[in-house]
């Protein structure tokens, strides 16, 4: 090897461990604080005890709430992955006057809306269609923020599918749903579990919402309520369950992650381009 | 691949840009009804409410009061108070440095770096790194935020640990600094994931050729690299830009303080509305955002129009 290349290499893993030294470093804590009795924010070596999670078990609405945030995210990935794959199918096949302008609007919209602005006329809007204090009705309104960038993004992906298969199924008298269904979805498989996994990891972790919903009832809160309450009668951070609470809360995402990019590889094929 | 002779049941449309890109014969009539359901709830629950904010930006709207009871039209009011306070433009000015620093240098730079180290790369090192970084970017916010509070603590905080300086107060001293190296670790997996698809774009013979007439790195990424995926990198800057813009997680590190230093325009909003109650002031400002996040969008939609 020339000396150039040593140095490429030594850089090289130089670089590698800087960047796994600064994505794993802030991870540590939920490892290790979860199974230390009585943990401070100090990343020790812990006892390896499980109170804590005898702790949380006990905790009235904790395992609740994971089911209902189970709940809230697959019903919202569902509708999203369904209604965005058809709509980004007709958008990509179907060329409609003013399309890319309508996408890129909604897309800018959504962007801004589901943030705090629009707070105040989604809680109104919830109590006229009686949707306060049901599943529903978070369901419907998360779809309704994550369609456009889901379709964005999809209709980039159906773009670059070849269209031959298509005009073949076509000539052998499959209809367009046929179509849909047995040769354009088998092509976008991971463009759609892509989606999927990023509309759950959104609603996963979406608070303002469910928050603005169910603010009545603890019974139906989503985790990502319920780990707000766990505070201590001091009014301090109750490190012992939240920690806990934390780790049992991220699993899911992480396996669901893991499921995903053993199965159908978690990435853009062609990319967004445009 | 065209078919050489058009299917028997379709007659040839006249335009045959339009035959060629419907390649499964769908048709307007039934395209609609494929977009139907999404169109209905994006105008339901998207555009109804940002029309509505539209609306209460022009009143005077409160949390409680007489005014959340009989809310009154005082015309642009709103609009003209946001833009002569001192408060608004130091928000304006603070989710700039946010999103230039975060976003724009954070998570495109760092993001690109990562992809392109691993371009050639396949087995444990690069899942390895993946992993992490995709770890950071799905895992809900709510724990990410306990996280960096654990890591920049005072005094047990891993981060004065490892570098020795017990009692060092990051989020009171260098509170924007941050927020956002704190958005770029969340943050990065996305752009990765997009460079990564991008640069498997790039035609390695062109890669070859270019080395083979004596490029160094620099120029290959110049020259070779940066055209090819010239329009990943301005979608890829416009959807987190957006994203960055209206991001409301850093108020779970900071709360916007100390004394308002990252009191972005999301928390902003937040405070004005929903902490001092007045609905109608949060709306006119929500309006300004939406108006910004338009030029910035236009700004790159140009970008990506200019010879592409």
């Amino acid at each position: 090897m020339s000396p150039r290349r040593v140095l490429g290499r030594i850089g090289f893993y130089t670089l590698i461990a800087v960047v796994l030294a600064f994505f794993s470093v802030p991870l540590l804590w939920l490892a290790t604080a979860p199974f230390t009795s009585d943990p401070t924010y100090e990343v020790s070596l812990p006892d390896f005890t499980l109170a804590n999670f005898r702790a949380i078990l006990e905790h009235p609405y904790a395992l609740g709430s994971l089911y209902n945030s189970l709940i809230l995210a697959v019903g919202t990935a569902l509708l999203v992955v369904l209604f965005a794959a058809l709509a980004a199918y007709a958008l990509s096949r179907v060329r409609i006057p003013g399309r890319d302008g309508l996408l890129y609007a909604l897309l800018l919209l959504s962007s801004i809306i589901t943030g705090t602005a629009a707070m105040v006329p989604i809680y109104q809007l919830a109590v006229e269609l009686n949707l306060i204090d049901t599943h529903l009705g978070v369901i419907l309104i998360l779809t309704g923020g994550l369609l456009p960038a889901a379709i964005f993004m999809l209709k980039d992906f159906m773009d670059t599918t070849p269209k031959s298969y298509e005009e073949s199924a076509r000539v052998f008298g499959a209809s367009p749903l046929q179509i849909v269904r047995h040769v354009v979805v088998p092509l976008v498989r991971p463009g759609l579990a892509t989606i999927a996994v990023w509309a759950i990891a959104n609603v996963w972790g979406n608070f303002l919402m469910p928050y603005l919903l169910f603010s009545s009832d603890p019974e139906n809160q989503p985790a990502a309520v319920i780990i707000y309450t766990l505070y201590t009668e001091g009014g301090q951070a109750n490190l012992q369950l939240l920690s806990t609470f934390g780790l049992l809360y991220s699993v899911p995402v992480v396996l669901m992650y893991l499921f995903v990019s053993k199965k159908y590889g978690f990435r853009f094929h062609g990319g967004i381009k445009r | 691949m065209a078919l050489a002779t058009s299917p028997p049941e379709a007659p040839a449309p006249p335009d045959r840009k339009t035959y060629s890109s419907d390649a499964a014969g769908l048709g307007r009539v039934r395209a609609s009804v494929f977009a139907a359901p999404a169109l209905l709830l994006i105008a339901v629950f998207l555009v109804f409410p940002a029309l509505w904010v539209l609306y209460l930006s022009i009143t005077n709207y409160r949390l409680s009061g007489v005014e959340a009871r009989d809310p009154q039209v005082v015309g642009l009011d709103n609009f003209f108070n946001a833009l002569v306070s001192g408060k608004f433009w130091n928000s304006t000015w603070l989710t700039v440095e946010f999103v230039l620093g975060s976003a724009v240098i954070g998570q495109v730079v760092l993001g690109f770096t990562i992809a392109w180290l691993m371009r050639d790369r396949t087995g444990p090192l690069k899942r390895l790194v993946e992993g992490l970084v995709i770890l950071a970017w799905i895992l809900p916010s709510a724990v990410v935020s306990f996280l960096w509070v654990a890591l920049l603590d005072r005094d047990g905080g891993t981060l004065n640990l490892l570098l020795g300086i017990p009692g060092f107060a990051w989020l009171l001293d260098y509170p924007m600094l941050s927020i956002i190296v704190f958005n770029t670790w969340r943050g990065t997996a996305f752009s990765m994931m997009l460079y990564g698809a991008a640069l498997g774009n790039v035609p390695p013979s062109h890669l070859e050729s270019a080395r083979l007439a004596g490029a160094s790195g620099w120029q290959q990424l110049r020259d070779v690299v940066f055209p090819h995926i010239r329009g990943h990198i301005l979608t890829n800057l416009l959807l987190i830009s957006l994203w960055t813009f209206n991001d409301f997680t850093p108020f779970m590190l900071t709360a916007g303080g100390p004394d308002g230093k990252t009191e972005i325009l999301a928390v902003y909003v937040y405070k004005e509305a929903l902490i001092g109650g007045n609905l109608g002031v949060g709306a006119a400002i929500s309006a300004i955002i939406l108006l910004i996040n338009l030029v910035v969008a236009v700004f790159y939609l140009r970008l990506l129009r200019r010879k592409s």
